[in-house]
């Protein structure tokens, strides 16, 4: 029995795994942690997984003056050079939705993060050379997500 | 082949706990990735409306929950989880039902019969109001993120293609019977109206099925995700007419950056690809107030690239974003965006 349920466990856990999972549009997960730490989880989530952080964008400004009070606000951009230039040269249409990028704001004492599934480029992009890309970022960017979501 | 296989396990009475103990756990997990952003950690509402909530849960079906998480509410906001498996919809519907210890209501998909006429005639006296003229749903959705958390949650969407295929004549009787406790949706038996009448308003709610689409569930449509000119200039002048054209048309434009900025050392990015960004306050802050989410595409920017001895200017449509957002409020705003591009892209290669 013990074994039997080991085993149920990895059927569905593969299933979680290889199954595609999520929103069409947007991923989108809420973070138990205050903003500046949630920021930083995630700065360090984009790190750890060799992309270089090239700018984090304030939107802030305008967000204060609106019924919604928030001070915190940011997309923060990243990339790997040799990937970025490789994936350009073959397609620049793809410029336009690059570098990657993510973006945090804070609801109260949580925060927020949002982005497009990579994935999505797909559907853009047919290409079966730039597939194997977009699928990276989009593990990627899904496990970056998961990694702020569930620390503690 | 797995899915078949835990389908099969799912029938098995004998196995049923250790499944149903790794479903609950998946159920959490999908809920946490795919549904707290919105509808709160605890189904306690937010962007989405409170899924927790016992008048909620009492007069939903799980049939409801499932159909719901499939098709979503198109364009308002709430998405269609198309890529789901049905075990892992099985696993969200079960969390779901979780949080409230009352059985699940069960609605037969039997029609209700009723005066179509009469019922617009009291749709409009007595849901208009926050559903919408023509049922198209409040403006905003659940309790936005732009509103504070303790105003009321907004009315949702009836003439929908998503909740009208989730919802059976019955459970839209029952709703009305009963009202939702804890939110603006009342007991309409409590508010004198009779058994007839809301036969005649379910018949009107259901008559939405066959009449053109509501402009809320209305998202734009892209035939290509990016706005593309060839300019008869060389890099240098074009670069300087996006400049030029950017202020013609109202924006004021900021940074101007090669796309490799802050990837490699300064000096070593290719200097054939140039980003310039740009603004509008106006714009960016009603853009903002409709959807915070669109921060992830400002400021605005326009590209100019060189590539094989072409030099050529580009930009995302900003149309894609309605259908991204899944969110009809956004399309006015992207249309004009999709305009202004246009604009600044035709004067810099004219
Ligand atoms: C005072 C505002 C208000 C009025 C008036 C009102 N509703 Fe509602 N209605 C709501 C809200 C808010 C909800 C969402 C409740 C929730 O969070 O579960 C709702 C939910 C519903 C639902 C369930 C839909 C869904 O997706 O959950 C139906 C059906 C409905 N209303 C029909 C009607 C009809 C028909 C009338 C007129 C007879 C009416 N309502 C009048 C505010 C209102
Ligand atoms: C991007 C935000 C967002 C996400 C993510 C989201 N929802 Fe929703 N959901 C909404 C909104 C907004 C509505 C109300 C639509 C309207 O106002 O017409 C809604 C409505 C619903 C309803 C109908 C509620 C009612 O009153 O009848 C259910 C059920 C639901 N969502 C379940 C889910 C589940 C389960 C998930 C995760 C798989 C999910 N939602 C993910 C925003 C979201």
């Amino acid at each position: 029995m013990k074994k039997l349920s080991q085993w149920l466990r990895f059927v569905v856990l593969m299933l979680l795994v290889s199954g595609p999972a999520g929103a069409d549009g947007l991923l989108m997960v809420r973070s138990d942690k205050l903003f500046p730490e949630a920021m930083a989880l995630l700065q360090s989530a984009i790190s750890s997984r060799g992309y270089k952080i090239t700018r984090l964008q304030q939107v802030n400004e305008n967000l204060e003056r609106r019924d919604y009070k928030s001070d915190m606000y940011r997309v923060v951009y990243f990339g790997k050079y040799e990937e970025v230039k490789q994936v350009t040269a073959k397609q620049p249409e793809l410029i336009p939705f690059l570098p990657l990028n993510i973006t945090i704001f804070a609801e109260r004492d949580q925060a927020i993060l949002v982005s497009s599934h990579p994935r999505m480029l797909e559907s853009y992009f047919p290409d079966p050379a730039l597939r194997p890309v977009f699928e990276r970022w989009e593990r990627d960017v899904v496990a970056i997500m998961d990694e702020v979501r569930q620390a503690n | 082949m797995p899915s078949r296989f835990v389908m099969l396990m799912f029938l098995c009475g004998g196995l049923m706990s250790p499944l149903l103990a790794s479903a609950d756990a998946d159920g959490a997990m999908l809920y946490a990735r795919n549904c707290a952003a919105c509808h709160g950690e605890n189904g306690n509402g937010g962007i989405g409306v409170p899924l927790a909530l016992p008048s909620f849960q009492a007069s939903i079906s799980d049939d409801y929950l499932r159909q719901t998480i499939r098709l979503g509410r198109p364009g308002r906001v709430m998405p269609a989880f198309t890529r789901m498996s049905d075990a892992q919809v099985e696993a969200l519907v079960h969390y779901v039902r979780a949080w409230d210890k009352g059985a699940a209501a069960t609605y037969t998909r039997q029609p209700i019969k009723g005066d179509r006429a009469h019922g617009k005639r009291l749709f409009a006296q007595h849901c208009a109001a926050c559903h919408g003229a023509e049922g198209g749903g409040g403006e905003g959705t659940g309790v936005t993120f732009s509103r504070p958390r303790d105003l009321p949650i907004m009315a949702p969407a009836l003439h929908n293609p998503g909740f009208l295929a989730a919802a059976p004549d019955a459970m839209i009787k029952a709703t009305l019977m009963n009202g939702r406790q804890g939110t603006p949706m009342s007991s309409f038996l409590d508010q004198g109206l009779k058994e007839e009448d809301l036969n005649d308003i379910v018949s009107y709610v259901r008559s939405f099925a066959t009449q053109p689409l509501s402009a809320s569930a209305q998202l734009l449509r892209v035939e290509n995700p990016v706005i593309v000119r060839d300019s008869p200039y060389d890099f240098k002048t074009t670069v300087e007419n996006v400049k030029r054209a950017v202020s013609s048309n109202n924006f004021f434009y900021g940074r101007v950056q090669p796309l490799e900025y802050g990837l490699t050392e300064a000096g070593r990015e290719n200097q054939k690809q140039i980003i310039v960004y740009f603004c509008n306050l106006g714009l960016l802050n009603q853009a903002l107030a409709v959807d915070p989410r669109v921060g992830m595409f400002l400021p605005c920017r326009v590209t100019i690239v060189e590539h094989e001895g072409k030099v050529q200017v580009m930009s995302v449509n900003p149309k894609v974003l309605s259908r991204l957002f899944n969110n009809s409020e956004l399309n006015r705003l992207c249309e004009r965006m999709s305009e202004s591009y246009s604009a600044i892209m035709d004067e810099a290669t004219l």
